[in-house]
């Protein structure tokens, strides 16, 4: 059971990134933690995330599983797991105004359309190629609809979003696209307050 | 075009010869009842039409019996009138678009009932209280409990208990109060009544009516939390209606002088015990048909019989102990739905939503034919334009007031508010119906000297919101949506990663356990798992109740080794021959802003769209909306998708477990997270993975990876028994066996 130093220094290393949640939060969340922690080793495999059944009907499942884990590691601890989850924190109004000197949260709406981003990037070259976008499409999307039908709304997708012609979708264009998206609201647990 | 005039030309004739026979059956019956002849019913006389006495000249060879069939015959009549009376309403799918079918039907009954009136001069079919409440009323609201969207229910419950019970209360007493100061002031002439009367008369058409507001919100399609909050509270208010309607009916047969505080604070109890105990009647007979359904293994046959006896049974035994029936009867189908439908065979399961729905309709039908039917008796007929108009206009406005006051306080503790649109929607959306109706024809004469214009009142009040108000809700809401909404269209890849960001936030939540909040749902969860589903349902219900496992348990061999080729081969995506789209309900006016585009004119643009609309796939936040619907079942196409999605998730995993395979040595790690394991039912289970385990231990990766693959099948964390399946699952294994032998 997480001792409780553990969870006091990552709520302040947290709070150092701009994460600022209560400590029961943060309990819970640990607890939550060590009982997917099947091996008991403090980390976080894919298998032990595999492991929730809801995720394996959800289409985006196993990309979610991997945006928990670090450039090419396999296993993730609490922190990281903490980190990946502030993403998805509401923007406070108040924080707003705070410190435009501090680096900026990782709850702010460029990081969490980052983090979409990098659901679609996989080869982390900053931009989602059409094979890229195929690739989504076709998680998210039955088995009705035939290849070349989701070719045609995939180019379309990149014809709406693409503005340097070089037919892919840069980040900048990420968030130029969907600029009239209010991502703080469809990105935001309340939870995590 | 033929078709449909001779549909019309059989509607009508049939019609016009049913109610022909009503007639001459009442007029045969009046002049027997003119004769008094003696044990008549029953009996088996040979009547001539003229009542010629009891003397019999031969043998009559054939009869008119009417006396003999008269009582079941008029039922099976009216049932068939009513049946028709929807079949005409429905020839004509432009009108029924524009007006709704309740009013139809009303304006149907109005016909009937002037046919029926010149016929008798005077209305021999009304809709008695007995009658409505106590054979009309209770299959529409054990169709609206065993229906109910229940996730969604209880966690508005907060929200729908204010609206339920503050926003009657108000209502009751704003309506009440304000008549009363209106008739001191003089606004209404000189009627026998006082305060305590306008009170019981503010009580009873205060109250939303269920039956009235689905089938409104019928052709209106809001988002799901506005109509279950509308549909909620139209069902539990009437725990308040019985409580304020018993006790004015109580303190104006006391008299005023008789009231003082200890009856005011009987009152105030009499509505907790009234409330609280039907809903715990309704909750008995729920655990009572679960428990039946339970044993029921052997003879599936009498299963549909139980729910619906027992259902009435609820509400009949709330009834006598004088508690809220439609509360007992509403909670009964709210809390045995998941029971019975686990206990019970998948025929029995769809008998019992089929005739449920059957039943509800033709209780609604017949319920608005005879609102109908009951205005046309000038007996009943008070006009008091200042008593009448006033009563209009102040559950009118009382009822936005209350709205929107109510809103505001809600929306400071709910997560998600609830908008200005809502709240219109959900002021003008409070119709009144039949139960206001058949609460006022239950009112004394004696006690009430001013019933029946009480009773006049009440109609125009019903037929002014079923029609009038039905009818501009759709326009209303058009003109409010589109006025609101101002949208651009949504460019596609807007659309596309709003369905991205609906699935990224379902599986947050799921990884981080918490949907919402859920202390209370886990402890109520827990309790769940542990006691009721061990004491409620079979054993082998229990076993599949697991979504996920009822999905693997599909896995037949055949898909198992299509998953198997098509690891090996090249992925080849099925191609479309023709248009399977799944059926799409599309809404004619929809409140949800991403839904619909209709503005598109380049055509191309138009199918990328179109396409996307219907083949994405609809995450469980769309899943979960319940469309509650009369007269549409649902189908199961949401199975369908989950289960494409679990395929091809299992799919990809199987292709990362092999392409795995060669650097890895899993076999060891397994046996350790096995034995850490100190829950007793995966110990149970392992039982069987150990065999494998010792013939083959580290020779074969492949079956290692196999294994982890298995434990995160099936190491599902959800249900207490973790049983493995393992015919399909060894099934899976051999499969993987053979592959690996032959490369």
């Amino acid at each position: 059971s997480g001792s409780n130093f553990s969870t006091i220094t990552v709520c302040r290393e947290l709070h150092e990134m701009g994460f600022h949640v209560s400590h029961s939060q943060i309990t819970r969340l640990y607890s939550r933690f060590t009982s997917l922690d099947k091996g008991e080793n403090g980390t976080l495999s894919r298998e032990d995330f595999q492991r929730i059944p809801e995720l394996a009907i959800n289409p985006l499942g196993d990309r979610i599983i991997n945006a928990f884990f670090p450039e090419g590691e396999d296993q993730v601890n609490f922190r990281g797991f903490m980190r990946t989850l502030a993403h998805f924190r509401p923007i406070e109004d108040n924080e707003k105004n705070k410190d435009p000197t501090a680096s900026e949260p990782l709850n702010s709406r460029t990081n969490k359309l980052l983090f979409a981003f990098q659901l679609y990037d996989l080869d982390r070259d900053d931009k989602i190629s059409r094979d890229e976008l195929l690739q989504v499409l076709r998680m998210m999307v039955g088995v009705n609809i035939s290849d070349e039908q989701l070719g045609s709304i995939a180019d379309r997708t990149i014809q709406e979003a693409d503005q340097n012609g070089d037919n892919s979708i840069s980040f900048n264009e990420f968030i130029k696209v969907l600029e009239k998206v209010d991502v703080e609201q469809k990105m935001s647990i309340r939870f995590l307050h | 075009m033929a078709c449909r005039t001779c549909l019309w030309l059989l509607g009508t004739t049939f019609f016009t010869c049913t109610v022909r026979l009503v007639v001459e059956g009442t007029e045969v019956g009046a002049t027997q009842g003119s004769h008094p002849e003696p044990g008549v019913v029953g009996s088996n006389h040979s009547q001539a039409g003229g009542g010629h006495g009891s003397s019999i000249s031969g043998i009559q060879i054939v009869t008119f019996k009417w006396h003999h069939v008269e009582a079941p015959y008029l039922i099976a009549l009216w049932i068939l009138v009513a049946g028709v009376s929807k079949m005409v309403v429905e020839l004509n799918h432009n009108l029924t678009s524009v007006i709704p079918e309740s009013a139809l039907l009303i304006i149907i009954g109005w016909i009937l009932g002037g046919i029926i009136y010149g016929a008798d001069k005077m209305q021999t079919f009304t809709l008695t209280p007995t009658v409505f409440f106590f054979y009309l009323l209770p299959q529409v609201i054990l169709d609206a409990g065993y229906f109910m969207p229940n996730k969604l229910f209880f966690s508005n419950m907060g929200a729908i208990l204010v609206y339920a019970v503050i926003g009657t209360c108000w209502n009751a007493a704003t309506v009440g109060l304000g008549l009363w100061g209106c008739w001191l002031g003089g606004a209404m002439g000189d009627i026998d009544i006082g305060l305590l009367q306008f009170l019981l008369f503010g009580s009873l058409i205060a109250a939303v009516d269920p039956v009235a507001v689905i089938a409104v919100f019928e052709e209106v399609h809001v988002n799901e939390v506005l109509f279950i909050m509308v549909f909620g509270e139209s069902l539990l208010n009437d725990g308040v209606t019985v409580v304020l309607f018993n006790v004015f009916d109580a303190f104006v047969s006391l008299g005023g002088a008789e009231i003082d505080a200890v009856e005011i604070i009987k009152g105030i109890i009499s509505f907790f015990v009234v409330a609280f105990g039907g809903s715990l009647v309704g909750i008995i007979f729920a655990l009572l048909i679960s428990l039946l359904t339970r044993c029921t293994k052997n003879i599936q046959i009498i299963e549909p019989g139980f729910i619906f006896i027992l259902g009435y049974l609820s509400y009949l035994t709330a009834e006598m102990l004088s508690l809220s029936a439609i509360l007992s009867i509403v909670f009964c189908g709210i809390c045995c739905q998941k029971y019975i439908n686990a206990n019970m065979d998948e025929r029995s399961v769809t008998t019992v939503r089929y005739v449920m729905k059957v039943l509800a309709n033709g209780s609604e039908t017949i319920i608005f034919v005879f609102l109908g039917i009951s205005a046309i008796d000038p007996a009943v007929w008070v006009w008091n334009t200042g008593f009448i108009l006033l009563t209009l206009l102040f559950i009118f406005v009382f009822r936005f007031i209350g709205v929107f006051l109510l809103t505001w306080i809600l929306n400071k503790y709910r997560l998600v508010p609830l908008e200005f649109i809502d709240q219109v929607v959900m002021s003008y959306g409070g119709l009144r119906g039949a139960v206001a109706y058949g609460l006022v024809a239950m009112l004394d004469e004696n006690k009430f000297k001013e019933k029946n214009l009480m009773v006049s009142t009440t109609l125009i009040v019903v037929y002014f919101t079923v029609m009038l108000q039905g009818i501009t809700m759709k326009p209303l809401v058009t003109w409010l949506k589109v006025k609101r909404a101002a949208v651009t269209e949504l460019t596609l890849a807007e659309k596309i990663q709003n369905r991205t960001f609906d699935h990224m936030l379902v599986a947050i939540e799921d990884i981080s356990g918490q949907i919402g909040h859920n202390y209370m749902r886990d402890k109520w969860h827990n309790f769940e798992e542990r006691w009721l589903c061990w004491f409620l349902m079979k054993p082998s219900a229990r076993k599949s109740r697991d979504y996920i496992f009822n999905i693997f348990h599909q896995l037949n061999l055949k898909d198992a080794m299509s998953y198997v080729k098509e690891v090996r081969a090249t992925h080849k995506v099925r191609e479309s021959h023709d248009n399977l789209i799944l059926q799409d309900i599309v809404p004619s006016v929809c409140l949800d802003m991403h839904e619909q585009d209709l503005t598109m004119r380049e055509s191309e643009d138009f199918n990328a769209h179109h396409l996307l609309q219907q083949h994405l796939y609809r995450g469980r936040k769309q899943v979960l909306k319940h469309r509650y619907s009369r007269s549409h079942l649902e189908t199961n196409r949401d199975e369908n998708e989950v289960q494409e999605i679990f395929q091809r998730t299992m799919r990809s995993r199987l292709e990362s477990f092999k392409s795995a395979k060669m650097g890895v040595a899993p076999a060891k790690k397994i046996q350790t997270k096995h034995q850490k394991k100190d829950k007793p039912q995966k110990v149970r289970g392992e039982g069987t993975f150990s065999p494998f385990l010792h013939v083959r231990p580290h020779s074969h990766p492949l079956i290692g990876n196999v294994m982890s693959l298995s434990t995160s099948l099936l190491g599902f964390e959800t249900t207490s028994t973790a049983t493995i399946f393992p015919l399909s699952f060894n099934l899976l294994l051999n499969l993987f066996l053979q592959i690996d032998q032959s490369q």
